[in-house]
């Protein structure tokens, strides 16, 4: 219990909560179930894509290509919808996940095979792809008026009262969650962040470790790619344009370590959940949407110093108590 | 530290190597590749367009990336160190909206142009203060200043923008140097270059730089003042965005939030495509000159072939992953034949 008050996830808990009850005098409604659902609703697909970030970020690399990727498969999933009508829309929803797959393959093969760094990679493909979306939809949309019911129903059809989106981010999370923590390859994740020599000697390939961390951020931004369009009811082709930032972020806030090797799955969900309560909280407090950029790029900032501090804190206490 | 090692690299060159050794080591050098490139990309465009290789056209190009090509100069110096700076495109939104604001309440000219030097000064210090003195890591912190600098801007002119600047103002982003087609943007920026040539390759502040690099551990105990160079190096990062700033300001004439969107992107790439190393330590400043001039002109020569902006894109982002990729599958192709031929 004592170990569990002194982890990040604790802390970012008391920062929800603190910042929700602030929220909250201003605009009592803010904590009203339907309004707490609604904000889970809105940061599901940003939990999803952070999670596949996350595993990125644990090795030690970054994926700025998920927006990119995340436009793409949108975008192919919803012009199928658009063109082939007839498509039932479980098989358009797999489609898109397989593009996202796909994708994220082939930065896992630049990096694991080409061993070119992750972060010039996915800022090649970031252009790649997002210019291949272009060229495929010749710049037009895909309207409401143009998808069918059933491809907009995925993300708004409900199970046991929460809605399918929800439902896809808290079945991604348990996955996510069981494979970093219960399997070998999810600790040859954290191995290879830890320390590449080490793991290399104690035998993790390092190559297919890289292949398969891009493969999970590729179908997580499929899966989102689908999400999105169906949800906004719009394949646009400037579709999450700078999302890849807010994962990093999520991460980042989550208490995910940038140069890889610590981090966890609930610390990367709580991170996207805290920026997703600070876009909600906006409007609800009357702030205007103009100020929304500086404020969650602040808090950002904010929480960042904070856990740095407390983090330095911890290992002068840490040596003071070796030293005793 | 570089220089005794082609002193020693070129002793052997006379010692040991062929004239064909000798050729394929210079051609296999990173910036006689890019210049290659360069001169292939300059020849097929002026076969394909009969307007590449007017003088009128090859001067006026320069105006569309000059203000990048300003910024990429102290960018070789913060991921030379092994920093990242993602926050440059809102630096120059902050710097241009101090300036719109400035010049709204009645500056003349030079206050205009100082206030927004000293604002790129502070942003870059404050990056600099929470990447050294704090110790958080530079991607992150670069990352929430991108949003809390466009951020100040977005929050206070909303939709609106500033418009209203003194003539005289216009010179710098739009002037000719006297009578000739020279544009004032290309001067400065290469005079900049000298400098920054001369700091990187010249001076103890560069050889640090380097150090710094290539291990940070090694420099600290050698007596290097890592955190105050770092600190540095995003001061400067910060003053040469203020400068593009006034550039671009200059040039476009307004301020609007949303000014200089999407640069950081691509000036990482113009360094990166210079051959520095991602991971510090390794590259020079000719390498980026030349990905700077060679990324310029392949986007001029497109637009003269009606190629679309898409395409562009594409085209850049291709660029960058096969010229990083192009040289470790050589380096494989080496190894690989070295291998065997001890096998044999």
């Amino acid at each position: 219990m004592k170990r569990f008050l002194r982890t990040r996830e604790f802390n970012l808990i008391i920062l929800i909560v603190v910042l929700m009850i602030i929220v909250a005098f201003r605009a009592p409604h803010f904590l009203s179930g339907e309004n707490i659902e609604r904000i889970i609703n809105d940061t599901s697909i940003l939990i999803m894509v952070s999670i596949g970030q996350f595993f990125v970020i644990l090795t030690g690399g970054i994926d700025l290509s998920v927006g990119s990727v995340i436009a793409f498969s949108g975008m192919a999933a919803s012009m199928l919808n658009q063109y082939q009508p007839g498509i039932p829309a479980a098989i358009v929803f797999l489609v898109g996940v397989v593009i996202g797959l796909a994708l994220g393959m082939i930065n896992g093969a630049i990096v694991a095979f080409g061993k070119v760094p992750p972060i010039i990679t996915t800022l090649g493909t970031m252009s790649i792809f997002r210019g291949f979306t272009f060229v495929l939809s010749k710049g037009q949309w895909v309207t409401a008026h143009e998808m069918t019911e059933s491809y907009m129903a995925i993300p708004h059809g409900s199970f046991l009262g929460l809605t399918n989106l929800i439902w896809a981010a808290i079945i991604i999370s348990a996955i996510t969650y069981y494979f970093s923590r219960y399997t070998r390859t999810g600790r040859e994740v954290y191995a290879i962040g830890g320390n590449k020599v080490a793991a290399r000697f104690v035998g993790v390939k390092e190559e297919k470790i890289n292949f398969i961390i891009f493969a999970i951020s590729g179908i997580l931004c499929g899966i989102a790619g689908v999400m999105w369009t169906s949800r906004y009811a719009a394949a646009v082709n400037e579709t999450a344009t700078g999302f890849e930032l807010q994962t990093v972020a999520a991460c980042v806030l989550g208490g995910v370590s940038i140069a890889g090797g610590s981090g966890a799955v609930p610390g990367v969900i709580l991170g996207a959940l805290f920026l997703g309560i600070i876009n909600n909280a906006l409007p609800v407090i009357n702030l205007s949407p103009f100020f929304q950029m500086f404020i969650q790029g602040f808090v950002v900032l904010l929480a960042m110093f904070v856990n740095t501090m407390m983090d330095k804190r911890n290992e002068k206490l840490l040596l003071n108590r070796r030293r005793a | 530290m570089e220089n005794t090692n082609t002193l020693v690299d070129k002793s052997r060159l006379v010692d040991e190597k062929t004239v064909k050794a000798r050729l394929v080591t210079i051609f296999t050098k990173w910036e006689v590749l890019l210049l290659l490139i360069f001169i292939t990309m300059c020849i097929v465009f002026s076969i394909l367009s009969p307007y590449f290789l007017d003088y009128f056209n090859l001067m006026n190009a320069n105006f569309t990336f000059m203000e990048k090509a300003i910024i990429a100069l102290p960018m070789i110096f913060v991921i030379m160190s092994g920093d990242i700076d993602i926050s440059i495109a809102s630096i120059i939104a902050l710097c241009s909206f101090a300036m719109g604001a400035a010049s709204a309440s009645g500056a003349s000219t030079p206050v205009i142009v100082l206030i927004g030097l000293l604002v790129g000064i502070a942003a870059g210090a404050f990056n600099g203060f929470f990447i050294t003195a704090i110790g958080m890591p530079a991607i992150a912190v670069t990352l929430a200043t991108q949003s809390v600098f466009r951020g100040i801007a977005k929050a206070v002119l909303e939709d609106q923008a500033y418009t209203t600047y003194p003539e005289s103002f216009g010179f710098f982003g739009q002037g000719y140097v006297g009578d000739t087609l020279i544009p004032f943007e290309l001067v400065l920026f290469l005079a900049l270059a000298v400098v920054m040539w001369y700091i990187l390759h010249q001076s103890s502040y560069g050889r640090k730089v380097y150090a710094i690099g290539n291990s940070t551990s090694a420099a600290r105990f050698s007596g290097v003042p890592v955190k105050r160079i770092r600190f540095t190096n995003f001061v400067l990062n910060g003053l040469f965005c203020g400068i593009a700033a006034v550039l671009l300001t200059s040039r476009i004439g307004s301020t609007r939030p949303n000014i200089a969107e999407g640069w950081d992107m691509e000036i990482i790439t113009l360094v990166v495509l210079g051959g520095v190393s991602i991971n510090g330590g390794k590259g020079n400043i000719f390498g980026v000159i030349i990905s700077i001039f060679l990324l310029g002109y392949l986007k001029f020569g497109m637009g003269l072939l009606n190629i679309s902006g898409k395409v562009m894109i594409i085209t850049t982002g291709t660029l960058l992953v096969v010229a990083v990729l192009l040289p470790m599958i050589l380096d494989q192709i080496k190894a690989g034949k070295k291998i065997t031929r001890k096998a044999a």
